[in-house]
Protein backbone atom coordinates (compact mmCIF):
# COMPACT_ATOMS: atom_id res chain seq x y z
CA UNK A 1 0.00 0.00 0.00
CA UNK A 2 2.96 2.35 0.11
CA UNK A 3 2.24 3.79 -3.34
CA UNK A 4 -1.36 4.32 -2.42
CA UNK A 5 -0.46 5.93 0.87
CA UNK A 6 1.87 8.19 -1.06
CA UNK A 7 -1.05 9.27 -3.24
CA UNK A 8 -3.80 9.26 -0.65
CA UNK A 9 -1.87 11.17 1.99
CA UNK A 10 -3.67 12.36 5.07
CA UNK A 11 -3.70 15.93 3.80
CA UNK A 12 -5.51 14.85 0.61
CA UNK A 13 -7.99 12.72 2.53
CA UNK A 14 -8.58 15.59 4.92
CA UNK A 15 -9.33 18.08 2.15
CA UNK A 16 -11.63 15.47 0.58
CA UNK A 17 -13.55 15.08 3.84
CA UNK A 18 -13.59 18.77 4.71
CA UNK A 19 -13.13 20.76 1.53
CA UNK A 20 -12.13 24.39 2.13
CA UNK A 21 -13.83 27.29 0.35
CA UNK A 22 -16.65 24.95 -0.58
CA UNK A 23 -19.75 26.62 -1.94
CA UNK A 24 -20.61 29.40 -4.30
CA UNK A 25 -19.80 33.12 -4.08
CA UNK A 26 -22.72 35.46 -4.44
CA UNK A 27 -20.50 38.31 -5.58
CA UNK A 28 -18.26 36.77 -8.21
CA UNK A 29 -17.02 38.38 -11.38
CA UNK A 30 -15.49 35.21 -12.79
CA UNK A 31 -16.93 31.74 -12.95
CA UNK A 32 -16.40 28.55 -14.89
CA UNK A 33 -17.50 24.94 -14.91
CA UNK A 34 -15.22 22.00 -15.49
CA UNK A 35 -16.28 18.51 -16.46
CA UNK A 36 -14.50 15.23 -16.68
CA UNK A 37 -17.10 13.30 -18.67
CA UNK A 38 -15.31 9.98 -18.36
CA UNK A 39 -15.68 9.80 -14.60
CA UNK A 40 -18.35 12.39 -13.93
CA UNK A 41 -16.12 14.83 -12.04
CA UNK A 42 -17.76 18.22 -12.08
CA UNK A 43 -16.38 21.43 -10.61
CA UNK A 44 -18.00 24.84 -10.51
CA UNK A 45 -15.73 27.73 -9.59
CA UNK A 46 -16.74 31.23 -8.59
CA UNK A 47 -14.00 33.81 -8.29
CA UNK A 48 -13.98 37.46 -7.37
CA UNK A 49 -11.05 39.34 -8.87
CA UNK A 50 -10.32 42.80 -7.43
CA UNK A 51 -7.46 44.95 -8.74
CA UNK A 52 -6.04 41.98 -10.61
CA UNK A 53 -5.97 39.94 -7.43
CA UNK A 54 -8.04 36.87 -6.48
CA UNK A 55 -9.97 38.33 -3.59
CA UNK A 56 -12.24 35.39 -2.91
CA UNK A 57 -12.75 32.00 -4.54
CA UNK A 58 -15.08 29.08 -3.93
CA UNK A 59 -15.83 25.74 -5.58
CA UNK A 60 -18.58 23.22 -5.53
CA UNK A 61 -19.28 19.99 -7.34
CA UNK A 62 -18.86 16.25 -7.34
CA UNK A 63 -15.63 14.46 -7.78
CA UNK A 64 -13.20 11.88 -6.54
CA UNK A 65 -10.90 12.56 -3.61
CA UNK A 66 -8.06 13.61 -5.88
CA UNK A 67 -10.24 16.12 -7.70
CA UNK A 68 -11.91 17.51 -4.59
CA UNK A 69 -8.68 17.81 -2.60
CA UNK A 70 -6.99 19.42 -5.57
CA UNK A 71 -9.81 21.98 -5.85
CA UNK A 72 -9.83 22.62 -2.12
CA UNK A 73 -6.08 23.12 -1.88
CA UNK A 74 -6.07 25.19 -5.04
CA UNK A 75 -8.58 27.67 -3.64
CA UNK A 76 -6.42 28.03 -0.54
CA UNK A 77 -3.27 28.48 -2.58
CA UNK A 78 -4.52 31.13 -5.01
CA UNK A 79 -6.63 33.20 -2.67
CA UNK A 80 -4.99 36.60 -2.27
CA UNK A 81 -2.60 35.99 -5.16
CA UNK A 82 -2.41 38.08 -8.29
CA UNK A 83 -3.99 36.62 -11.41
CA UNK A 84 -0.50 36.33 -12.88
CA UNK A 85 0.79 34.38 -9.86
CA UNK A 86 -2.26 32.14 -9.96
CA UNK A 87 -1.63 31.39 -13.63
CA UNK A 88 1.96 30.52 -12.78
CA UNK A 89 0.69 28.03 -10.22
CA UNK A 90 -1.70 26.58 -12.81
CA UNK A 91 1.23 26.02 -15.16
CA UNK A 92 3.45 24.57 -12.44
CA UNK A 93 0.77 22.27 -11.04
CA UNK A 94 0.02 21.05 -14.50
CA UNK A 95 3.72 20.50 -15.14
CA UNK A 96 4.09 18.53 -11.92
CA UNK A 97 1.20 16.10 -12.51
CA UNK A 98 1.99 15.59 -16.18
CA UNK A 99 5.65 15.01 -15.39
CA UNK A 100 7.15 17.95 -17.29
CA UNK A 101 8.16 19.73 -14.10
CA UNK A 102 10.31 18.00 -11.49
CA UNK A 103 8.76 19.63 -8.45
CA UNK A 104 11.62 18.49 -6.18
CA UNK A 105 14.49 19.64 -8.38
CA UNK A 106 13.21 22.62 -10.33
CA UNK A 107 12.25 25.91 -8.76
CA UNK A 108 8.53 26.41 -8.24
CA UNK A 109 5.92 27.97 -5.99
CA UNK A 110 3.91 24.78 -5.42
CA UNK A 111 4.71 24.34 -1.72
CA UNK A 112 2.07 22.12 -0.08
CA UNK A 113 0.58 21.31 -3.48
CA UNK A 114 3.49 18.94 -3.98
CA UNK A 115 1.44 16.23 -2.22
CA UNK A 116 -0.09 15.65 -5.66
CA UNK A 117 3.19 14.64 -7.23
CA UNK A 118 2.24 10.92 -7.07
CA UNK A 119 -0.58 11.52 -9.54
CA UNK A 120 1.91 11.66 -12.40
CA UNK A 121 2.37 7.89 -12.14
CA UNK A 122 -1.36 7.30 -12.62
CA UNK A 123 -2.23 8.50 -16.12
CA UNK A 124 -5.93 7.84 -15.66
CA UNK A 125 -6.02 10.12 -12.62
CA UNK A 126 -4.07 13.09 -13.95
CA UNK A 127 -7.31 14.53 -15.31
CA UNK A 128 -8.90 14.38 -11.87
CA UNK A 129 -6.12 16.41 -10.26
CA UNK A 130 -5.86 18.89 -13.08
CA UNK A 131 -9.57 19.61 -13.62
CA UNK A 132 -9.89 22.35 -10.95
CA UNK A 133 -6.80 24.07 -12.33
CA UNK A 134 -8.07 24.00 -15.90
CA UNK A 135 -11.33 25.38 -14.60
CA UNK A 136 -9.51 28.18 -12.79
CA UNK A 137 -7.57 28.98 -15.94
CA UNK A 138 -10.87 29.13 -17.85
CA UNK A 139 -12.47 31.38 -15.23
CA UNK A 140 -9.54 33.79 -15.24
CA UNK A 141 -9.67 33.89 -19.03
CA UNK A 142 -13.40 34.58 -19.12
CA UNK A 143 -14.38 31.18 -20.37
CA UNK A 144 -17.43 29.56 -18.94
CA UNK A 145 -16.77 25.86 -19.47
CA UNK A 146 -13.93 23.43 -19.84
CA UNK A 147 -13.94 19.73 -20.35
CA UNK A 148 -11.13 17.27 -20.03
CA UNK A 149 -12.54 15.62 -23.15
CA UNK A 150 -11.86 18.64 -25.30
CA UNK A 151 -9.60 18.09 -28.25
CA UNK A 152 -6.84 17.51 -25.77
CA UNK A 153 -4.94 20.29 -24.20
CA UNK A 154 -6.69 23.46 -23.06
CA UNK A 155 -3.32 25.17 -23.04
CA UNK A 156 -2.24 24.18 -26.49
CA UNK A 157 -4.36 26.76 -28.32
CA UNK A 158 -6.01 29.99 -27.60
CA UNK A 159 -8.41 29.33 -24.70
CA UNK A 160 -11.37 30.51 -26.74
CA UNK A 161 -10.83 27.56 -29.04
CA UNK A 162 -11.61 25.20 -26.21
CA UNK A 163 -15.13 26.21 -25.52
CA UNK A 164 -17.21 23.14 -24.95
CA UNK A 165 -20.72 23.55 -26.26
CA UNK B 1 -16.59 -25.22 -5.82
CA UNK B 2 -18.44 -27.96 -3.98
CA UNK B 3 -21.86 -27.05 -5.32
CA UNK B 4 -20.85 -27.62 -8.91
CA UNK B 5 -18.61 -29.83 -11.00
CA UNK B 6 -17.41 -26.72 -12.81
CA UNK B 7 -13.61 -27.08 -13.00
CA UNK B 8 -12.61 -23.46 -12.94
CA UNK B 9 -8.88 -24.14 -12.46
CA UNK B 10 -8.79 -26.14 -15.68
CA UNK B 11 -10.60 -23.32 -17.45
CA UNK B 12 -8.23 -20.69 -16.04
CA UNK B 13 -5.31 -22.61 -17.52
CA UNK B 14 -6.79 -21.83 -20.96
CA UNK B 15 -6.34 -18.07 -20.43
CA UNK B 16 -2.67 -17.00 -20.53
CA UNK B 17 -3.44 -13.43 -19.41
CA UNK B 18 -4.75 -14.68 -16.07
CA UNK B 19 -1.13 -15.45 -15.09
CA UNK B 20 -0.31 -11.76 -15.25
CA UNK B 21 0.93 -9.79 -12.24
CA UNK B 22 -0.42 -6.26 -11.79
CA UNK B 23 1.03 -3.93 -9.19
CA UNK B 24 3.10 -6.94 -8.12
CA UNK B 25 -0.01 -8.99 -7.36
CA UNK B 26 -1.81 -11.69 -9.35
CA UNK B 27 -4.31 -10.11 -11.71
CA UNK B 28 -7.92 -10.32 -10.52
CA UNK B 29 -9.84 -9.45 -13.66
CA UNK B 30 -13.36 -8.35 -12.81
CA UNK B 31 -14.07 -6.10 -15.79
CA UNK B 32 -15.62 -8.70 -18.04
CA UNK B 33 -18.66 -6.64 -18.91
CA UNK B 34 -16.31 -4.18 -20.59
CA UNK B 35 -14.30 -6.83 -22.38
CA UNK B 36 -13.52 -10.46 -21.69
CA UNK B 37 -10.20 -12.24 -22.00
CA UNK B 38 -9.17 -14.62 -24.75
CA UNK B 39 -8.45 -18.34 -24.37
CA UNK B 40 -5.41 -19.95 -26.00
CA UNK B 41 -7.64 -21.73 -28.53
CA UNK B 42 -8.74 -18.38 -29.96
CA UNK B 43 -5.22 -16.98 -29.87
CA UNK B 44 -4.03 -20.09 -31.74
CA UNK B 45 -6.78 -19.65 -34.33
CA UNK B 46 -5.61 -16.09 -34.92
CA UNK B 47 -1.97 -17.15 -35.22
CA UNK B 48 -2.86 -19.98 -37.58
CA UNK B 49 -4.99 -17.71 -39.71
CA UNK B 50 -2.32 -15.04 -39.99
CA UNK B 51 0.49 -17.49 -40.61
CA UNK B 52 -1.24 -19.99 -42.90
CA UNK B 53 -4.66 -18.92 -44.11
CA UNK B 54 -4.93 -15.23 -44.81
CA UNK B 55 -6.17 -13.70 -48.06
CA UNK B 56 -9.10 -11.55 -49.08
CA UNK B 57 -12.40 -13.37 -49.34
CA UNK B 58 -15.20 -13.70 -51.90
CA UNK B 59 -12.84 -12.64 -54.68
CA UNK B 60 -9.95 -14.55 -56.08
CA UNK B 61 -9.82 -18.17 -57.17
CA UNK B 62 -6.49 -18.95 -55.58
CA UNK B 63 -5.95 -21.39 -52.71
CA UNK B 64 -5.66 -18.90 -49.84
CA UNK B 65 -8.65 -16.84 -50.90
CA UNK B 66 -10.80 -19.94 -51.11
CA UNK B 67 -9.54 -21.16 -47.76
CA UNK B 68 -10.15 -17.82 -46.04
CA UNK B 69 -13.60 -17.58 -47.62
CA UNK B 70 -14.47 -21.07 -46.44
CA UNK B 71 -13.32 -20.29 -42.89
CA UNK B 72 -15.11 -16.95 -42.85
CA UNK B 73 -18.38 -18.46 -44.00
CA UNK B 74 -17.94 -21.34 -41.55
CA UNK B 75 -17.72 -18.73 -38.79
CA UNK B 76 -21.04 -17.32 -39.97
CA UNK B 77 -22.61 -20.76 -39.64
CA UNK B 78 -21.14 -21.10 -36.13
CA UNK B 79 -22.81 -17.82 -35.17
CA UNK B 80 -26.04 -19.04 -36.74
CA UNK B 81 -26.03 -22.14 -34.56
CA UNK B 82 -24.91 -20.17 -31.52
CA UNK B 83 -28.00 -17.97 -31.81
CA UNK B 84 -30.17 -20.73 -33.23
CA UNK B 85 -30.98 -18.58 -36.23
CA UNK B 86 -32.96 -20.23 -39.00
CA UNK B 87 -30.49 -19.42 -41.76
CA UNK B 88 -26.86 -18.32 -41.97
CA UNK B 89 -27.79 -15.45 -44.32
CA UNK B 90 -29.51 -13.88 -41.32
CA UNK B 91 -26.08 -13.33 -39.73
CA UNK B 92 -24.28 -10.10 -40.63
CA UNK B 93 -20.77 -9.42 -39.43
CA UNK B 94 -20.25 -5.92 -38.08
CA UNK B 95 -17.55 -4.18 -36.08
CA UNK B 96 -19.49 -4.67 -32.88
CA UNK B 97 -22.85 -4.19 -31.20
CA UNK B 98 -22.73 -0.45 -31.77
CA UNK B 99 -22.30 -0.81 -35.50
CA UNK B 100 -25.02 -3.47 -35.59
CA UNK B 101 -27.48 -1.08 -33.95
CA UNK B 102 -26.43 1.74 -36.26
CA UNK B 103 -26.93 -0.58 -39.22
CA UNK B 104 -30.54 -1.20 -38.17
CA UNK B 105 -31.08 2.49 -37.49
CA UNK B 106 -29.88 3.37 -41.00
CA UNK B 107 -31.18 0.36 -42.90
CA UNK B 108 -34.54 -0.04 -41.24
CA UNK B 109 -35.13 3.13 -39.23
CA UNK B 110 -34.43 5.64 -41.97
CA UNK B 111 -36.58 3.69 -44.42
CA UNK B 112 -39.58 2.97 -42.22
CA UNK B 113 -39.70 5.51 -39.39
CA UNK B 114 -41.20 8.88 -40.21
CA UNK B 115 -42.25 12.17 -38.69
CA UNK B 116 -44.32 11.74 -35.55
CA UNK B 117 -43.55 8.01 -35.26
CA UNK B 118 -42.47 6.69 -31.90
CA UNK B 119 -39.48 4.55 -30.96
CA UNK B 120 -39.44 2.81 -27.60
CA UNK B 121 -36.21 2.33 -25.71
CA UNK B 122 -35.64 1.66 -22.01
CA UNK B 123 -34.21 3.57 -19.07
CA UNK B 124 -31.50 0.91 -18.81
CA UNK B 125 -30.00 1.40 -22.25
CA UNK B 126 -26.32 1.76 -23.01
CA UNK B 127 -25.52 4.91 -24.97
CA UNK B 128 -25.11 2.75 -28.05
CA UNK B 129 -28.82 1.94 -27.98
CA UNK B 130 -29.88 5.52 -27.18
CA UNK B 131 -27.82 7.80 -29.37
CA UNK B 132 -28.51 6.17 -32.78
CA UNK B 133 -32.27 6.36 -32.13
CA UNK B 134 -31.97 9.91 -30.91
CA UNK B 135 -30.14 10.80 -34.13
CA UNK B 136 -32.89 9.16 -36.15
CA UNK B 137 -35.60 10.90 -34.13
CA UNK B 138 -33.90 14.23 -34.75
CA UNK B 139 -33.52 13.59 -38.44
CA UNK B 140 -37.07 12.38 -38.96
CA UNK B 141 -38.96 14.31 -36.36
CA UNK B 142 -39.78 11.04 -34.63
CA UNK B 143 -40.23 10.70 -30.86
CA UNK B 144 -38.22 8.62 -28.39
CA UNK B 145 -40.30 7.01 -25.62
CA UNK B 146 -38.53 5.55 -22.59
CA UNK B 147 -39.65 2.58 -20.49
CA UNK B 148 -39.05 3.58 -16.85
CA UNK B 149 -37.60 1.31 -14.18
CA UNK B 150 -38.07 0.77 -10.47
CA UNK B 151 -35.46 1.23 -7.73
CA UNK B 152 -34.25 -2.34 -8.20
CA UNK B 153 -33.38 -1.60 -11.81
CA UNK B 154 -36.28 -3.59 -13.27
CA UNK B 155 -38.27 -2.23 -16.18
CA UNK B 156 -41.89 -1.39 -15.44
CA UNK B 157 -43.69 -3.69 -17.82
CA UNK B 158 -47.11 -2.09 -17.35
CA UNK B 159 -45.61 1.24 -18.34
CA UNK B 160 -43.93 -0.40 -21.32
CA UNK B 161 -47.21 -1.78 -22.55
CA UNK B 162 -48.93 1.57 -21.97
CA UNK B 163 -46.43 3.27 -24.30
CA UNK B 164 -47.81 1.49 -27.37
CA UNK B 165 -50.09 3.32 -29.73
CA UNK B 166 -50.67 3.58 -33.47
CA UNK B 167 -47.53 5.67 -33.87
CA UNK B 168 -45.20 3.13 -32.24
CA UNK B 169 -42.89 1.87 -34.97
CA UNK B 170 -39.90 0.30 -33.27
CA UNK B 171 -38.61 -1.10 -29.99
CA UNK B 172 -34.87 -1.12 -29.20
CA UNK B 173 -34.17 -2.90 -25.97
CA UNK B 174 -31.24 -4.20 -24.02
CA UNK B 175 -31.35 -7.90 -23.11
CA UNK B 176 -29.07 -7.61 -20.07
CA UNK B 177 -28.03 -4.33 -18.44
CA UNK B 178 -24.30 -3.61 -18.45
CA UNK B 179 -24.61 -1.11 -15.61
CA UNK B 180 -26.90 -3.00 -13.22
CA UNK B 181 -27.01 -6.59 -14.45
CA UNK B 182 -30.79 -6.68 -14.86
CA UNK B 183 -32.00 -9.44 -17.17
CA UNK B 184 -35.03 -8.03 -18.96
CA UNK B 185 -38.03 -10.27 -19.74
CA UNK B 186 -37.39 -9.74 -23.42
CA UNK B 187 -39.33 -12.71 -24.74
CA UNK B 188 -42.64 -11.47 -23.40
CA UNK B 189 -41.76 -7.90 -24.32
CA UNK B 190 -41.10 -8.95 -27.91
CA UNK B 191 -44.40 -10.83 -27.98
CA UNK B 192 -46.25 -7.75 -26.76
CA UNK B 193 -44.62 -5.51 -29.40
CA UNK B 194 -45.51 -8.02 -32.10
CA UNK B 195 -49.16 -7.87 -31.05
CA UNK B 196 -48.91 -4.27 -32.18
CA UNK B 197 -46.93 -5.30 -35.28
CA UNK B 198 -43.88 -3.45 -33.97
CA UNK B 199 -40.45 -4.96 -34.67
CA UNK B 200 -37.91 -5.33 -31.84
CA UNK B 201 -34.13 -5.07 -31.75
CA UNK B 202 -32.39 -6.66 -28.79
CA UNK B 203 -28.97 -5.45 -27.67
CA UNK B 204 -27.41 -8.70 -26.52
CA UNK B 205 -23.91 -7.42 -25.81
CA UNK B 206 -24.13 -8.46 -22.14
CA UNK B 207 -26.38 -11.47 -22.66
CA UNK B 208 -24.74 -13.52 -25.41
CA UNK B 209 -21.54 -14.26 -23.44
CA UNK B 210 -23.40 -15.48 -20.36
CA UNK B 211 -26.48 -17.47 -21.36
CA UNK B 212 -27.75 -19.52 -24.28
CA UNK B 213 -29.49 -17.34 -26.85
CA UNK B 214 -32.24 -18.64 -29.10
CA UNK B 215 -33.40 -15.92 -31.45
CA UNK B 216 -36.22 -18.07 -32.81
CA UNK B 217 -37.56 -18.65 -29.33
CA UNK B 218 -37.17 -14.97 -28.41
CA UNK B 219 -38.73 -14.19 -31.80
CA UNK B 220 -36.92 -10.85 -31.90
CA UNK B 221 -36.48 -9.19 -35.28
CA UNK B 222 -32.88 -8.17 -34.62
CA UNK B 223 -30.26 -9.31 -32.14
CA UNK B 224 -26.83 -7.68 -31.75
CA UNK B 225 -23.72 -8.69 -29.84
CA UNK B 226 -19.96 -8.12 -29.76
CA UNK B 227 -17.10 -10.57 -30.16
CA UNK B 228 -14.76 -9.08 -27.59
CA UNK B 229 -17.16 -9.62 -24.71
CA UNK B 230 -17.41 -13.25 -25.73
CA UNK B 231 -13.75 -14.26 -25.51
CA UNK B 232 -13.19 -13.17 -29.09
CA UNK B 233 -11.26 -10.22 -30.50
CA UNK B 234 -12.33 -6.59 -30.78
CA UNK B 235 -13.50 -5.27 -34.11
CA UNK B 236 -16.08 -7.98 -34.72
CA UNK B 237 -19.73 -8.13 -33.84
CA UNK B 238 -22.90 -9.65 -35.14
CA UNK B 239 -26.25 -8.47 -36.25
CA UNK B 240 -28.87 -11.17 -36.53
CA UNK B 241 -31.92 -10.09 -38.47
CA UNK B 242 -34.91 -12.04 -39.68
CA UNK B 243 -34.41 -12.59 -43.40
CA UNK B 244 -37.68 -10.90 -44.30
CA UNK B 245 -36.62 -7.80 -42.35
CA UNK B 246 -33.12 -7.69 -43.80
CA UNK B 247 -34.44 -8.11 -47.31
CA UNK B 248 -36.60 -5.03 -47.18
CA UNK B 249 -33.87 -2.88 -45.63
CA UNK B 250 -31.62 -0.38 -47.34
CA UNK B 251 -27.86 -1.05 -47.37
CA UNK B 252 -25.93 0.62 -44.58
CA UNK B 253 -22.69 1.35 -46.38
CA UNK B 254 -21.82 1.21 -50.05
CA UNK B 255 -18.71 -0.40 -51.46
CA UNK B 256 -17.20 -3.64 -52.62
CA UNK B 257 -18.74 -7.02 -51.80
CA UNK B 258 -22.22 -5.56 -51.24
CA UNK B 259 -22.98 -5.33 -54.96
CA UNK B 260 -23.99 -7.64 -57.79
CA UNK B 261 -23.26 -5.16 -60.55
CA UNK B 262 -22.17 -1.57 -60.76
CA UNK B 263 -22.37 0.92 -63.60
CA UNK B 264 -22.19 4.66 -63.26
CA UNK B 265 -25.94 4.76 -63.72
CA UNK B 266 -27.06 2.03 -61.38
CA UNK B 267 -25.92 -0.48 -58.79
CA UNK B 268 -27.65 -3.75 -58.07
CA UNK B 269 -27.14 -4.75 -54.48
CA UNK B 270 -25.99 -8.16 -53.44
CA UNK B 271 -28.25 -10.53 -51.53
CA UNK B 272 -28.28 -10.69 -47.73
CA UNK B 273 -26.10 -10.88 -45.74
CA UNK B 274 -23.55 -9.46 -48.23
CA UNK B 275 -25.73 -6.43 -48.95
CA UNK B 276 -24.75 -5.24 -45.47
CA UNK B 277 -21.07 -6.16 -45.55
CA UNK B 278 -19.45 -3.49 -47.69
CA UNK B 279 -15.71 -3.64 -48.09
CA UNK B 280 -13.28 -6.25 -46.83
CA UNK B 281 -14.70 -7.50 -43.53
CA UNK B 282 -12.64 -8.27 -40.41
CA UNK B 283 -11.91 -11.78 -41.69
CA UNK B 284 -9.48 -12.81 -38.98
CA UNK B 285 -11.74 -11.45 -36.25
CA UNK B 286 -14.78 -13.28 -37.63
CA UNK B 287 -12.91 -16.57 -37.76
CA UNK B 288 -11.59 -15.97 -34.24
CA UNK B 289 -15.13 -15.25 -33.07
CA UNK B 290 -16.09 -18.62 -34.50
CA UNK B 291 -13.33 -20.20 -32.42
CA UNK B 292 -14.52 -18.35 -29.32
CA UNK B 293 -18.02 -19.69 -29.90
CA UNK B 294 -16.60 -23.20 -30.24
CA UNK B 295 -14.77 -22.70 -26.96
CA UNK B 296 -17.81 -21.39 -25.06
CA UNK B 297 -20.01 -24.08 -26.54
CA UNK B 298 -17.58 -26.77 -25.42
CA UNK B 299 -17.96 -25.54 -21.84
CA UNK B 300 -21.68 -25.08 -22.30
CA UNK B 301 -23.58 -21.82 -21.94
CA UNK B 302 -25.90 -23.37 -19.36
CA UNK B 303 -22.89 -24.38 -17.24
CA UNK B 304 -21.41 -20.92 -17.63
CA UNK B 305 -24.68 -19.28 -16.58
CA UNK B 306 -25.05 -21.53 -13.53
CA UNK B 307 -21.47 -20.99 -12.38
CA UNK B 308 -21.62 -17.23 -12.88
CA UNK B 309 -24.86 -17.13 -10.91
CA UNK B 310 -23.03 -18.87 -8.10
CA UNK B 311 -20.27 -16.24 -8.27
CA UNK B 312 -22.80 -13.41 -8.27
CA UNK B 313 -24.68 -14.81 -5.28
CA UNK B 314 -21.43 -15.32 -3.38
CA UNK B 315 -20.22 -11.79 -4.12
CA UNK B 316 -23.59 -10.21 -3.34
CA UNK B 317 -23.83 -12.06 -0.03
CA UNK B 318 -20.36 -11.00 1.06
CA UNK B 319 -20.55 -7.42 -0.12
CA UNK B 320 -23.80 -6.93 1.77
CA UNK B 321 -22.06 -7.80 5.02
CA UNK B 322 -19.85 -4.69 4.70
CA UNK B 323 -21.40 -1.64 6.33
CA UNK B 324 -21.46 1.45 4.13
CA UNK B 325 -21.59 -0.41 0.84
CA UNK B 326 -24.66 -0.19 -1.35
CA UNK B 327 -25.42 -2.37 -4.36
CA UNK B 328 -27.06 -0.65 -7.31
CA UNK B 329 -29.23 -2.98 -9.28
CA UNK B 330 -31.07 -5.52 -7.21
CA UNK B 331 -33.32 -7.04 -9.85
CA UNK B 332 -34.65 -10.50 -9.13
CA UNK B 333 -33.16 -11.77 -12.38
CA UNK B 334 -29.60 -10.59 -12.70
CA UNK B 335 -26.49 -11.40 -14.67
CA UNK B 336 -23.08 -11.49 -12.96
CA UNK B 337 -22.68 -7.71 -12.76
CA UNK B 338 -22.24 -6.02 -9.42
CA UNK B 339 -22.47 -2.24 -9.39
CA UNK B 340 -21.73 -0.79 -5.98
CA UNK B 341 -21.03 2.35 -4.09
CA UNK B 342 -18.88 2.79 -1.00
CA UNK B 343 -20.26 5.53 1.19
CA UNK B 344 -18.03 8.60 1.18
CA UNK B 345 -15.63 7.27 -1.45
CA UNK B 346 -15.80 8.18 -5.12
CA UNK B 347 -15.72 5.15 -7.45
CA UNK B 348 -12.54 6.38 -9.10
CA UNK B 349 -10.68 6.29 -5.83
CA UNK B 350 -12.05 2.79 -5.28
CA UNK B 351 -10.78 1.76 -8.71
CA UNK B 352 -7.30 3.18 -8.17
CA UNK B 353 -6.87 1.57 -4.76
CA UNK B 354 -8.17 -1.81 -5.97
CA UNK B 355 -5.84 -1.61 -8.97
CA UNK B 356 -2.97 -1.32 -6.54
CA UNK B 357 -4.01 -4.77 -5.33
CA UNK B 358 -4.13 -6.19 -8.83
CA UNK B 359 -7.91 -5.99 -9.01
CA UNK B 360 -9.41 -4.66 -12.25
CA UNK B 361 -12.92 -3.28 -11.98
CA UNK B 362 -14.71 -0.65 -14.00
CA UNK B 363 -15.51 2.72 -12.50
CA UNK B 364 -17.55 5.42 -14.14
CA UNK B 365 -20.94 5.77 -15.75
CA UNK B 366 -20.62 2.60 -17.85
CA UNK B 367 -21.83 4.44 -20.95
CA UNK B 368 -25.23 4.57 -19.30
CA UNK B 369 -25.50 8.10 -17.96
CA UNK B 370 -29.32 7.99 -17.77
CA UNK B 371 -29.00 4.99 -15.44
CA UNK B 372 -26.63 6.99 -13.22
CA UNK B 373 -29.06 9.92 -13.26
CA UNK B 374 -31.92 7.60 -12.29
CA UNK B 375 -29.98 6.47 -9.22
CA UNK B 376 -28.64 9.96 -8.60
CA UNK B 377 -24.98 8.95 -8.64
CA UNK B 378 -22.24 10.36 -10.89
CA UNK B 379 -20.65 6.96 -11.29
CA UNK B 380 -20.45 3.51 -9.75
CA UNK B 381 -17.80 0.89 -9.19
CA UNK B 382 -18.64 -2.28 -11.10
CA UNK B 383 -17.30 -5.77 -10.73
CA UNK B 384 -18.43 -8.06 -13.54
CA UNK B 385 -17.66 -11.74 -13.48
CA UNK B 386 -16.86 -14.35 -16.08
CA UNK B 387 -16.76 -18.12 -15.86
CA UNK B 388 -12.97 -18.02 -15.28
CA UNK B 389 -13.30 -16.00 -12.08
CA UNK B 390 -13.19 -17.69 -8.69
CA UNK B 391 -14.61 -17.23 -5.22
CA UNK B 392 -11.06 -16.59 -4.01
CA UNK B 393 -10.93 -13.62 -6.35
CA UNK B 394 -14.18 -12.33 -4.92
CA UNK B 395 -12.65 -12.68 -1.45
CA UNK B 396 -9.83 -10.42 -2.67
CA UNK B 397 -12.37 -7.91 -3.93
CA UNK B 398 -14.11 -7.90 -0.56
CA UNK B 399 -10.79 -7.45 1.25
CA UNK B 400 -9.93 -4.66 -1.18
CA UNK B 401 -13.18 -2.85 -0.45
CA UNK B 402 -12.37 -3.03 3.25
CA UNK B 403 -8.91 -1.57 2.60
CA UNK B 404 -10.52 1.32 0.73
CA UNK B 405 -12.80 1.96 3.66
CA UNK B 406 -9.90 1.88 6.11
CA UNK B 407 -7.97 4.41 4.04
CA UNK B 408 -10.91 6.77 3.85
CA UNK B 409 -12.09 6.24 7.43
Amino acid sequence: MSDMRQLYQEVILDHNRKPRNFGSLLAANRHAEGHNPLCGDHIRLTVNVLDDKIDTIAFEGDGCAICKASASMMTGAVKGKSVLNAETLVTEFRGMVTGTLDAEQQENQLGKLKVFVGVKDLPSRVKCAILPWHTLHAALNAESEVSTENAGDPFADDPVENKHA
Amino acid sequence: MKATHFDVERIRADFPILNLQVSGKPLVYLDNAASSQMPQAVIDTITRYQTQEHANIHRAVHYLSELATKKFEAARVKVQHFLNAKESREIIFTRGTTEAINLVMHGYGRAFINKGDEIIISALEHHSNIVPWQMLAQEKGAVLRVIPMNDAGELLIDEYEALFNAKTKFVALMHVSNALGTINPVKSMVAFAHKHSVPVLLDGAQAAPHQAIDVQDLNCDFYAFSGHKLCGPTGIGVLYGKAKMLEKMQPYQGGGDMILSVTFEKTTYNVIPYKFEAGTPPIMAAIALGAAIDYLTSIGLANIAAYEKELLDYATQHILTIAGVRILGTAKKKAAVLSFEIKGVHPHDVGTILNDQGIAIRTGHHCAQPVMQRFNVPATARASFAFYNTKQEIDKLIAGIKTVQEMFA
